[in-house]
Formats: C-alpha cells, structure tokens, sequence
C-alpha cells in the first residue's frame, strides 16, 4: 500500500491530474450510456411496450444491454456530413463548445466528503459559468448549419437558456444565501442533520425552481421546444449526423446528470445519511457516503424520464412566460426570506 | 428600380437598404414528422409568428376517381378503403351506399346493424389514431403506445370478419361480405410469447366475435378514462390547445365543415341523427358538441364520440345476438351466389361468373349518398350511363374542405400551433388526394 503512495506522489502533477480526470470521466461516460438504455427502457415499459432488448454480449441478449455499445459504434462510423454553405470551422467546433463545458463541470464536484478535483472556493460559481457556456454550442450549431429548422432551434434555444439561467440562478443565490458559502463541499456541511436538516424543506420553492429549469435548461421535455421532434424536427442539430451528432447528445445527457447531482447535492444533503447523525455514524451502508449520492442523484435522473413519458411540450412563448413571470418573481420574493431566516438565526436549520 | 432604394419601405419608415425587414418563408414537410404523411406547408413566417400558411396538396394523388371509371363498380370498393386508410369501412359505407341507391336495393336489417356497429369500430379505430398522433404532435408521446394499444383490438376485429386488418372490403352493395364469424382466431404460443402469455391474451377472445366486441366497448369507457387524466385537465394539454384554431360557428359553415370540425364549432350537424342510414335511427346516442370552436373543444368533442359510440356497438351487439338472419340480400344479379350451389346449380355458377366478369348495369342517372365518417361527411357522387362501370365518381372528402382553412386557422399563431391546428384537423392525405 506505501509502495502504491509512494509511486503516486512521485508522478508529476500534471499526470495525477489527468489520471484523476480519467477516473471521473470514464464513469461518467459509461453512465451517459447507461442512461440512454435506461430512458429507453423506462420510457418503454411506462408506455406498455419492451424497449431495446436484442443486443447484447457473446451471444446472449441480456435484456439489450449491448444497446448503448452497438448506437456509439454505428455511430462512430457514420458519415459527417457538412451540409452546403455552413460555415464548416463553427459547424465543427459547436459540438465541442457543447460538450466541453458539460465535462469541465464536474472537476468542482464533490463526490464525497473531501472527494473532488478541485477543491474551489467558487466552486458553485464556476459551476454556474459552465452551465451557461453550454449554450453557445446549441446557438453556434444553429447558425453555422445554414438551415431554416437549425436557425429557429437556435434562436429558442438562446432566448430559453438566457431567461432559465436568471430563475437558477437566484435560487442558487438562496442556496449560498442559505449555506454561507460558494464551496460546494462546505454546502453539503451545512446541511447536517438528517433529512429534515436539507435545505429541500426551508428552500422549497426555490428547490422546485432550479430543478425544473434545469429541465429547461438541458432542453428536455416538456422544455424541449429546441429541438421540437414535431415542430422543427431536431431543431439546433438538425443538420448533424455521425460522431457530432453523438457529441451533442453526450452533452445533453451529461447535463442531464450534471443538474441531477447538483440538485442532490444541494437540496437534498448529497452524500448525508438520510438518518440522524447518531443512528447512522459506523453503520455499513446507513452512514454517509458516496451511495447515497448516487442514489439521489438516480431519483433526479428518473425524474427527467418520467417527465419526458408524461407531459405535452410547451410552447416558446409559454416557457418564457413561465420562466420570466412566474419563476424570478417567486425566487426572488424566496430570496428575501431567505435572508430573512438567516438573519434571525430561525432554529432547526439556521440556528 | 435602383438597387439603392427598398421596393417595401415599412409603413412610416424611410425607404433604406438598412431598414428592409422581410418575412422569411419555411417549407413545412412533405417529409417532416408532423406532416401527417405527405402535407407540404409553405409558411411565410414573421419570426415564429405564421403570417401565411399555404397547403400544397397532391402528392398522394393515384387517382381513384378516375380508377373507378375503368372497372366494374364492385372492383372499386377496395379503393376506398385506401382513400381514409385509418377510417376504413366508412368510406366503403359511403361507396356502398351511393351504389345501393342507385340500384335501388336496401341490404337486409342485420347487415344494417353489422355495418352501423363496424362503422363505430371503425369510428374508434380513427379517432385512436387522431389522438395519438395529435397528442404526439402536441408532445405527449405516450398517448400515442396507449391508443395503438386499443387499435390492436379493433383491427383484430377487422381481421376477424374480413381476413384483412386495414383494408377490409367488407361492405358490399346488398350487405355484407359474410356474417360475423363464431370464433375469434387466437394466439399460440412461440418464440415470442409463452404459453401464459398466450393465455392471458386469449382470455377475450374464448367466445364469438361479438363477445370480444363487447369486452372491448366494456372495457373501453374506462381507458378513455385513463387517457383524459394524461391530457384532458393538464396544464400544458390546456395551454397548447384552448384557443388556438378558432372557428366561429358561421364560418365553420361557410368552410364547408363537417363532422367534429364543425361539431367543435358547436353546431349539431351530424348525418347520423339528421339524415339517418344503416341502424342509426334504431340506436340511441347523443351528439356532442363544443363551444368554442378551439383545439381544446374538438378534442372534447371526440373524446367524448369514444364515449358515443361504445354505447351504439354496445347496443348493436345485443340486437344482433338477438336477431340472426340473412346479411346479404337473395338478388344473385348483384350479390354472388353461394360456392355451394356453385357445385352443382347450372345457374348458380352463370350467375358468378358474370357478377365477376361483367358485374352488373344499373340504370343511367346520377345518385349522391353520404355516410358520417369519423372525420366529417364522406361523400359519393356517382354519374351512370347505364353500364357496367361509373361514367364518373366524385369523392366528397371531408378532409379536403379543413384542410383549406389552415391558412385562416393558423394565421397570426406560432409555429408550434401550426402542428397542433394540423392534428386538430386529423388530416390523412388518402383522401384529400384522393
């Protein structure tokens, strides 16, 4: 075990770094896979049919576990085609400005107690900047694909992350407010206790704002007027086919998990033990720990697909309508009483 | 005219190169995933505002009227179910019904019945597909696995008298093709379903075909039910569709709307009580009608037809558990004679082979008869010279006149609520290009 230290203090920064960086990504990338089976397969059996269930590994079909493996590689081999007129370096590039920022996301996510890559001060902060970077790859890819349909998924899609990014971020500001503090390690602290103790309860509306404009704001249904299936077709990545086609969707799923572990971790206490303090402390499995994360991030994650099986998608004008006159207000009236709890110290969670 | 100087100044603008705002137009389908199969919609758009909607029409044309014209009339009956390919039996209705009255023949009582009860299977089955596929446009994509689960059932239903599952040529002048068979087929069990499985899927199907209709309309009420708590109180359903299409009742008429377009608009226009035919005026069901004339309403007022018209096949099932006899008349100069007989009446077998060859002359005049089909009134014109074919059919197809007001339905709406007027509309190309 010493020998094993010993080698990795003895690589160079740089290298440790990139091994950490593997270590998150791999799981990531395996788990925006798995997820895309699991949609499909939820999504399935909510609406009365089997979903994948052919390919699978060495001959056997595993309930179509091969599924996810057998899409990346059929589309790792399909042509890229750059349709006529686009302007080919930002056709390129959208995808990337669409997935880097999902990815860089989580270097300032902490997966346990300690556990992350880099341990900032800002981190919320930052996370709020990659989040809102995203969206130049959508509106880049809408306008570099020289198409009618790509234009019009663009420009909702510009209007509706702009206005969803005011409603998350003021209820994040509730959750700083709230917490004391930007480092998302030192929020999850805060929110010591058990389940009563997460800021789920005192932050409500708030709780319900950020999620559903992360729903919003990863494009999904009943937001999901960029790409609009029945409206505009795919919208933003209409023109995209072959591996920039998977990058974007990549992306999508990525964010997907990024605002499902962010609201886990923010609302609902992270990697805490739903159970008091005292109950859990050296239980196996009750106590704190990276499961717990897991699994309330997974609760997010089903949400987003049982959204998708369930609603009609709004219209344009609708969602900004939502998100302007009815999610900033109340945000920032929660705000205020926010501010106001904390400052009279109000016991159970502010004292 | 100078390049320099703008050919449209904005009203009360300086003319300038800068200021020259244009809309911009969008080719909306044929291929397009809410095109309904092949509606190609120029749009002038004003941002996501539709100024103009102009439906370009024809590119399912394969010419049926003209078709018909070539062959004897009973050879064209299969051509009308490819005309409203999800509202099968009711065109043939219409075209049966055109053809009757030119004979001058009426079908006996209990083909009467059989063809009011397959006519409101035949109503469902449309309508299922109206609402998956207007709830798919609008973003519901359950909806759509939920109604194809019941359409399962009725085009079992379909199969089960006429061998075929869409295009059934059931209907036939002077009845029907046969009578409703003692047993419906069942499953077996395979690769693709055990034996248990085939139990529990043959659990209604143990008895005659009308036993399986009427576990059907018994259960049925129930799962429309469970598809208006998706859509009918949600808040995003009401937002998408109250209000947008509106049709004034007067204008509804002045379209030349019929069927739940015009219902929607709130006018109780419905052939089956106005002018009834078939079994109508023997079954007791009421009309819905709507108030606004909006989305949301002709959604109402078709949810509501399940509703209808499960009590009408309920009702229908029972008079001809009741009531057995012949479902086609004697006339062996328009009806086949038995393959029996065939064997060994001299007569029998004439009478085949010119019904199957020649078919039969009606006399020369000019007939109309029309049938309430799901989508509105479905029409036949039929011209005779008194030959063995039509010197000309004209096919009133309800969809045609709705389809023509899309510009006025949709000007001055989103994008968004152009797929909705469209799956509000319940658009099939098979008959507006006939």
């Amino acid at each position: 075990m010493d020998a094993v230290i010993e080698l990795w203090t003895a690589l160079p920064v740089v290298i440790q770094i990139m091994i950490k960086i593997v270590t998150i990504m791999l799981p990531l990338m395996i788990l925006v896979a798995y997820y895309t089976y699991a949609e499909r397969k939820i999504i399935g059996y909510m609406q009365v049919r089997m979903g994948p269930n052919r390919v699978g590994f060495f001959g056997m079909r595993l309930w179509g576990l091969g599924q996810p493996i057998a899409d990346a590689v059929k589309l790792m081999f399909k042509e890229i085609v750059v349709p006529n007129g686009a302007n080919k370096l930002l056709f390129l590039i959208a995808p990337m400005l669409s997935i880097g920022p999902a990815l860089a996301a989580w270097a300032v996510f902490p997966f346990n107690a300690g556990l992350v890559l880099a341990d900032v001060n800002a981190g919320l902060l930052y996370i709020l900047a990659m989040t809102s970077l995203g969206v130049y790859g959508v509106i880049i890819a809408g306008w570099a694909s020289n198409s009618k349909y790509a234009f019009l998924g663009a420009m909702r899609s510009a209007a509706q992350i702009v206005s969803y990014e005011i409603a998350m971020g003021f209820a994040l500001v509730g959750v700083l407010v709230a917490a004391g503090s930007l480092n998302l390690g030192d929020i999850v602290a805060a929110q010591q206790g058990s389940v009563f103790h997460w800021f789920w309860l005192p932050l409500m509306p708030l709780f319900l704002i950020y999620f559903i404009s992360g729903v919003a704001e990863t494009n999904r249904a009943p937001f999901d007027v960029a790409e609009g299936e029945s409206e505009i077709v795919a919208g933003f990545h209409v023109e995209y086919s072959g591996m920039t086609f998977a990058v974007f969707f990549l992306a999508e799923y990525a964010n997907m998990i990024l605002i499902s572990a962010l609201s886990a971790l923010m609302f609902l206490g992270g990697w805490l033990s739903p159970l008091p303090e005292a109950w859990v402390d050296g239980v196996f499995l009750l106590d704190h720990g990276f499961h717990w994360l897991l699994i309330k991030t997974f609760f997010f994650m089903f949400l987003f697909l049982w959204f998708r099986a369930t609603f009609p998608r709004y219209r344009y004008d609708q969602i900004m309508r939502l998100g302007w006159k009815v999610f900033i207000p109340i945000t920032i009236v929660w705000i205020v009483v926010v501010a106001v709890m904390k400052v009279t110290a109000m016991p159970w969670w502010f004292s | 005219m100078s390049p320099a100087v703008n050919p449209h100044p904005l009203p009360g603008r300086p003319s300038s190169r800068m200021a020259e705002i244009r809309n911009y137009t969008l080719n909306f389908g044929p291929q397009h995933p809410a095109a309904h199969g092949v509606l190609r919609l120029v749009l002038e758009m004003d941002g996501e505002v539709i100024e103009r909607a102009d439906p370009h029409v024809g590119l399912l044309h394969r010419g049926t009227e003209k078709l018909a014209e070539s062959k004897p009339y009973n050879q064209s009956i299969g051509y009308m179910d490819r005309l409203d390919y999800v509202s099968m039996m009711c065109s043939e209705h219409g075209y049966v019904r055109a053809i009757e009255k030119l004979l001058g023949i009426e079908a006996p009582e209990r083909a009467q019945y059989i063809r009011t009860m397959f006519d409101e299977i035949t109503r469902i089955l449309n309508h299922l597909m109206w609402l998956g596929t207007h709830a798919l446009d609008v973003g519901a994509m359950t909806m759509f696995l939920y109604c194809f689960r019941e359409r399962e059932d009725l085009m079992d239903c379909y199969e089960a008298v006429s061998g075929a599952r869409m295009h059934a040529t059931y209907y036939r002048p002077g009845g029907v093709y046969r009578d409703l068979p003692e047993q419906m087929p069942r499953y077996e069990e395979s690769q693709f379903g055990s034996s248990a499985e085939a139990k529990r899927r043959n659990a209604t199907r143990e008895g005659s075909l009308l036993d399986f209709i009427e576990d059907f309309v018994d259960r049925f009420p129930g799962l429309v039910d469970e598809y208006e708590t998706l859509l009918t109180d949600n808040r995003i359903w009401k937002q998408r569709t109250v209000g947008i299409g509106v049709v004034t009742p007067e204008r509804a008429m002045q379209l030349g709307f019929t069927g739940p377009m015009l219902r929607g608009s709130g006018i109780a226009w419905d052939l089956r009580k106005k002018q009834p035919y078939a079994a109508y005026d023997q079954v007791d069901f009421d009309i819905p009608i709507g108030t606004n004339g909006d989305c949301y309403d002709r959604y109402l007022v078709r949810v509501e037809e399940f509703r209808q018209s499960a009590r009408i096949i309920k009702q229908c099932v029972q008079w001809l558990r009741a009531n057995p006899g012949p479902v086609m008349i004697g006339d062996h100069k328009i009806a086949p004679p038995k393959r029996a007989d065939m064997k060994d009446d001299m007569e029998a077998l004439i009478h085949h082979f010119k019904l199957f060859t020649e078919g039969y002359c009606p006399p020369a005049g000019e007939v109309y008869a029309a049938v309430e089909a799901p989508k509105g009134e479905f029409g036949c014109y039929i011209v005779s010279d008194g030959a063995n074919k039509p010197y000309r059919l004209k096919i009133r197809a309800p969809g045609f006149p709705h389809l023509a007001a899309m510009d006025e339905m949709a000007r001055g709406h989103m994008l968004a609520d152009v797929v909705a007027i469209i799956g509000t509309m319940d658009i099939v190309f098979g008959e507006i290009d006939r």
